[in-house]
């Protein structure tokens, strides 16, 4: 019997269609749109100009606070405006637009950059590193890396989990990347356990990505205190909360985060960037995404300059086809829809899938025939039914003592109600309410 | 038969009794003393409830006007400046007179001028899709169709026009309570002054892109030209954000920047028809009767 | 593109391919084999019986949606479907079509429509139908045509008494359990299904069968049948253990009478049953008990009806009190 977390989940038809793909290089872009907020918490403070030459890697947009992060150029051109490009609502966001010069020598060198094996950095320096290469939770969370590994006093770590899960369905960016940059993995993972002092990880894979599963196998042969474990196919099992859960038997308190059990999790897309950062000095500026999607020409996994338009990618992987719905921003369980493919790929864009019309529409929601589904699949033990409800005639306090701040987000509720309900989409407002309501501290 | 009818009465006599005694004992030891007054308020408010003073209804607006020495700056929107002096008076307090004002729709995007660029499935209420997205057109600031102003609305002074997908207020039942400036996720609801004969004059927009942005995504949309700054002869127009405002407060209704405005998105309510010099202001006026509805 | 602009919308972006109208079906199939069973006992009138009593259900629910409430009609949805064929199972073959009528006005415009429609009803439509025939009309609700008997002619009906109204009658008249069993058919003959009774009521194996089939399908889950049962068949075990000459045997509880159909197709409605597992076992406990209390010690030989809509009632209160135990809850962060 694999390990999984016990209450609730779904399995969704995976639709892994690019799990065979080898990761390409996307074409350079001629412009990149640099979105200053590309990160949870406070955006990043523009500090170049117009007119401005940039290098890659060079910093654009200055950490704004703590739960912050730095933003760099991810081509070498010269800034052409200063100006506002949608977010993945549809929201104009301040964004930086650099014109890539196709000669400069620095776009051009994608060389193979050796692996380096050896750790020489000092731990304090591994954590300064991470937080100024602008790296941030890549699985989709987006929270600041270096936020999640600073210990404050009396906290504790004995276990270092590397979310390799990718419970979404249709996306293959990160399983990918465990195929291709294991080692490098490997390396990242060590220089975090260097860095928090940590004496053991373990890599959580679903096991319907085996041939990773027997990669990271290999790799950690007689290395005791790095394991790899396989874990059953269940979403939303890539939830910190349910992957810690699944993995140590540890349930993370209510309202806390895995720090308070001991534990600290990161996804693997996100080691890769800490290991280019620490040991090649090279800050976050391309990421892996995923594009996908039944009727696309050429599915494809690209690494991705940060602020490439969603357009350019569509295009590489055989353009727009005929008959789509819908586009969407991550996966399908919890991806955005997007409004116009002018939308740039930040740091948290694991994927684009394009949907076509048979799917993309909803279904007409009819009364609640109370079957109890929602409560069976809730990976948090909540009943969603009923905090549908609450929203809905704005019993907000109520909704905040069923616990409506703790749902994750997952959408197993929505995707399983018979009726098809709009359940996620009124919980994710009455939390919006809720939140205001009684302003608690966020813990960092 | 004597022996159980005579057992039923006394046992219902003596819960009855005991009823009575827990009930006695009950209201006086958890007796609330009740200020007469506030229920004397209470009856000269307009008992409609609607939250608009910021009190939860009108007894708990009584309540505070009751309890607090100085009331000038309470105000009940829905009875007006005609209740408030009932009510100094019954409290021999001092209460400020204020400009009775009305709702407006900041914004003219209809479906006609603000084109549909892409398809919202889901709850169809403002405050959900306002979450989601930036809405169905490509302006995000514009009104977004789905009518939370109209349920807020306890009044009936609202309805969705279904030719322009806007709301509509109905200015003659407007009690300027302000639910619906609350409930509009965008803002797009203002209260305005009820000048004389309900004469408004204000700018029908909120969009803040750069004028061709807002151009393109709806064309009644404010393009931050400055024209109407420029004919105004009192100063009450201000341009901020590409965006022009008319502050009611130096407004006097003059009318010189109606007809300057490129977009038309100036809208002047319940004017008389212009004279035949300016034939482009006039079909606007005409347009401005048919879209205000009520005002006519 | 330009056609047909792009749709926005919250995720998820993909659904299950369950829809309220698949469970609505998937409930019409699993009936299929005991209807069957109530034709080939009872012949015609089985079959016109479960024919009114669904018409009766849709045409209620279509006249009264499109003219009295003026709501979408719903009829296709299925739910009125089912609540006539439960209806139909719960009543003896060859009562008077109008009374299957009024049964029927009951169900959809009195449990149901009034509630608000599906989704909303606190009691289970059929089964406060039933509940109302059988107390309105006592007779004709419980004149039980012979199985295999009469199963040509509704004219000459052979009537004969259900297992569960043999035994409360011999008890009353001061007969033993050895003498009342002598009369009564074997076990084998009511898991099988040849003995009088409601049209539904008849083969255990195949309500059997289909309660198979729906937790198979996950329409339902076997926590609420599999407890009513289970309580049935312990609390009339303990009263059969103390006096085996007073009380019948707990075999005979579970195959006579309509607990079978009731645990698995009645009290399993997922309007008005509980939402979460804890729930469902508490409400079930709760039918099994009341069901026995009645058959025991009521003036009715039969309980499971009023079980049901009594444990409907309590439905609310027990979602209220057994939630699911909320993630993180269990403890304070276990420290090392």
């Amino acid at each position: 019997m694999l390990r999984t977390f016990p209450k609730g989940g779904i399995h969704p038809p995976e639709n892994k269609l690019t799990s065979g793909r080898p990761i390409r290089r996307l074409p350079l872009p001629k412009e990149v749109y640099v979105p200053v907020s590309q990160h949870i918490g406070i955006p990043a403070e523009i500090v170049v100009d117009r007119k401005d030459k940039v290098q890659r890697g060079q910093v654009i947009a200055k950490s704004g606070g703590f739960v912050s992060s730095n933003i760099h150029a991810p081509v070498s051109g010269t800034v052409t405006k200063l100006d506002k490009i949608i977010d993945t609502r549809g929201y104009k966001k301040q964004c930086i637009v650099i014109r890539t010069d196709p000669r400069d020598p620095s776009n051009l060198e994608e060389a193979n950059y050796p692996l380096i094996d050896e750790i020489t950095t000092e731990p304090s320096e591994i954590l300064e590193r991470i937080s100024q290469s602008g790296i941030v939770g890549l699985g989709g969370a987006t929270f600041p890396s270096h936020v999640k590994l600073h210990l404050r006093e009396g906290q504790h770590l004995d276990c270092l989990i590397i979310n390799g899960v990718e419970c979404e369905p249709y996306l293959t960016a990160d399983h990918r990347l465990m195929l291709e940059k294991g080692p490098e993995i490997l390396v990242g993972i060590r220089i975090l356990m260097h860095a928090l002092g940590v004496p053991r990880a373990i890599i959580g894979i679903e096991n319907n990505k085996r041939d990773a599963i027997a990669i990271f196998g290999e790799l950690t042969r007689g290395n005791p205190d790095i394991r790899v474990a396989a874990l059953q196919v269940k979403y939303p099992q890539g939830g910190e909360k349910q992957l810690v859960r699944a993995l140590l038997n540890r349930e993370v308190p209510k309202n806390g985060l895995p720090l308070d059990v001991g534990v600290v999790v990161h996804n693997v897309g996100t080691i890769f960037a800490i290991y280019q950062a620490v040991q090649h000095n090279r800050p976050l500026t391309e990421r892996v995404v995923t594009v996908t999607g039944k009727r696309l020409a050429n599915p494809s996994n690209f690494w991705v300059r940060i602020g490439t338009p969603v357009a350019d990618l569509i295009a590489a992987a055989g353009g727009l086809p005929e008959g789509t719905r819908k586009i969407v921003s991550g996966g399908p369980m919890m991806g955005k829809a997007l409004k116009s493919t002018d939308v740039p790929v930040t740091k948290g864009t694991s994927g684009i899938l394009i949907i076509p019309e048979d799917e993309a529409s909803r279904g007409e929601p009819a009364a609640c025939i109370r079957c109890g589904e929602c409560v069976s699949v809730c990976p948090m033990g909540l009943e969603p039914h009923l905090l549908m409800n609450l929203t809905e005639k704005s019993m907000f306090k109520r909704a905040a003592a069923e616990d409506i701040l703790t749902c994750i987000e997952c959408g197993s509720c929505s995707y399983v109600c018979p009726s098809h309900r709009p359940l996620l989409d009124y919980i994710r407002f009455g939390k919006s309410i809720t939140k205001q309501l009684e302003p608690k501290n966020p813990a960092p | 038969m004597t022996d159980s009818i005579l057992n039923s009465v006394l046992l219902l006599a003596g819960l009855g009794t005991l009823a009575a005694l827990i009930l006695y004992l009950v209201s006086k030891r958890f007796y609330v003393f009740d200020d007469p007054m506030i229920g004397r308020v209470e009856e000269l408010l307009p008992a409609a409830n609607c939250a608009g003073c910021g009190s939860p209804g009108c007894r708990a607006f009584a309540e505070k006007l009751v309890k607090s020495e100085d009331i000038s700056d309470l105000f009940c929107p829905v009875g007006g400046n005609e209740v408030m002096k009932l009510v100094a008076e019954a409290l021999g307090k001092e209460v400020v007179e204020k400009d009775p004002t009305v709702a407006v729709v900041r914004c003219q995007g209809s479906c006609e001028v603000r084109p549909k660029t892409t398809v919202y499935q889901g709850p169809r209420t403002c405050a959900i899709s306002a979450l989601i997205y930036s809405g169905e057109t490509d302006c995000q600031y514009g009104c977004l169709g789905d009518g939370d102003c109209v349920a807020a609305c306890k009044f009936d002074a609202m309805y969705m026009d279904e030719a322009t997908g806007l709301p509509v207020v109905i200015t003659d039942k407007c009690t300027s309570c302000g639910m619906c400036v609350e409930a509009c996720p965008r803002d797009i609801i203002e209260m305005r002054p009820k000048k004389k004969r309900d004469l408004k004059i204000y700018v029908g927009c909120l969009n803040e892109e750069k004028g061709g942005i807002a151009k393109r995504a709806c064309s009644v949309a404010c393009i931050g030209c400055s024209k109407c700054l420029d004919v105004c002869p009192k100063e009450a127009i201000v341009i901020e954000n590409n965006l022009a405002y008319i502050d009611p407060a130096y407004c006097t209704l003059c009318r010189k920047c109606v007809p300057v405005c490129p977009t038309h998105s100036i809208i002047e309510t319940n004017f008389p028809p212009r004279k035949e010099k300016n034939p482009v202001a006039d079909t606007l006026a005409g347009d401005q009767g048919v879209k205000s509805g009520s005002d006519a | 593109m330009s056609d047909a602009p792009i749709i926005v919308s919250a995720s998820p972006h993909v659904h299950s391919d369950r829809t309220s109208r698949k469970l609505m079906y998937d409930v019409v199939i699993a009936l299929v084999p005991a209807f069957l069973v109530s034709v080939y006992v009872f012949g015609i009138p089985a079959l016109i019986t479960t024919v009114t009593a669904v018409a009766a259900c849709l045409i209620f629910e279509y006249l009264i949606q499109k003219y009295l409430m003026k709501v979408p009609v719903t009829i296709a949805d299925g739910s009125a479907l089912i609540t006539g064929i439960l209806l139909a199972f719960n009543l003896p073959a060859g009562i008077p079509l109008w009374m299957i009528a009024v049964g029927g006005l009951v169900a959809i415009g009195i449990a149901k429509l009034s509630f608000g429609g599906l989704g909303y009803n606190v009691f289970n439509p059929a089964m406060a139908g039933r509940v109302f025939l059988l107390v309105s009309f006592p007779v004709q609700m419980t004149l039980w045509p012979t199985a295999l008997e009469n199963n040509t002619s509704l004219v000459d009906a052979i009537t004969g008494a259900t297992p569960l109204g043999m035994i409360k009658e011999g008890v009353q008249y001061g007969q033993s359990m050895s003498e009342i069993s002598a009369s009564l058919p074997s076990a084998l003959e009511m898991f099988l299904g040849v003995t009088g009774g409601s049209l539904g009521e008849m083969s255990a194996l195949a309500l059997l069968l289909g309660g198979a089939y729906l937790i198979i399908r996950r329409v339902i889950s076997w926590h609420i049948p599999v407890t009513v049962l289970a309580t049935i068949a312990v609390m009339t075990a303990i009263f059969w253990w103390l006096d085996p000459e007073h009380y019948a045997n707990p075999l005979i509880h579970i195959l006579s009478g309509g607990a079978i159909l009731g645990a698995f197709y009645m009290a399993t409605d997922l309007v008005t049953s509980p939402v979460t597992k804890k729930g469902m076992v508490v409400f079930a406990v709760g039918i099994g008990a009341l069901t026995v209390v009645i058959r025991l010690f009521g003036a009715y030989p039969e309980g499971i009806s009023f079980a049901i809509l009594i444990m409907n009632a309590f439905v609310p209160l027990i979602n209220t009190y057994f939630k699911p135990r909320r993630f993180g809850s269990r403890i304070k962060a276990k420290m090392l």
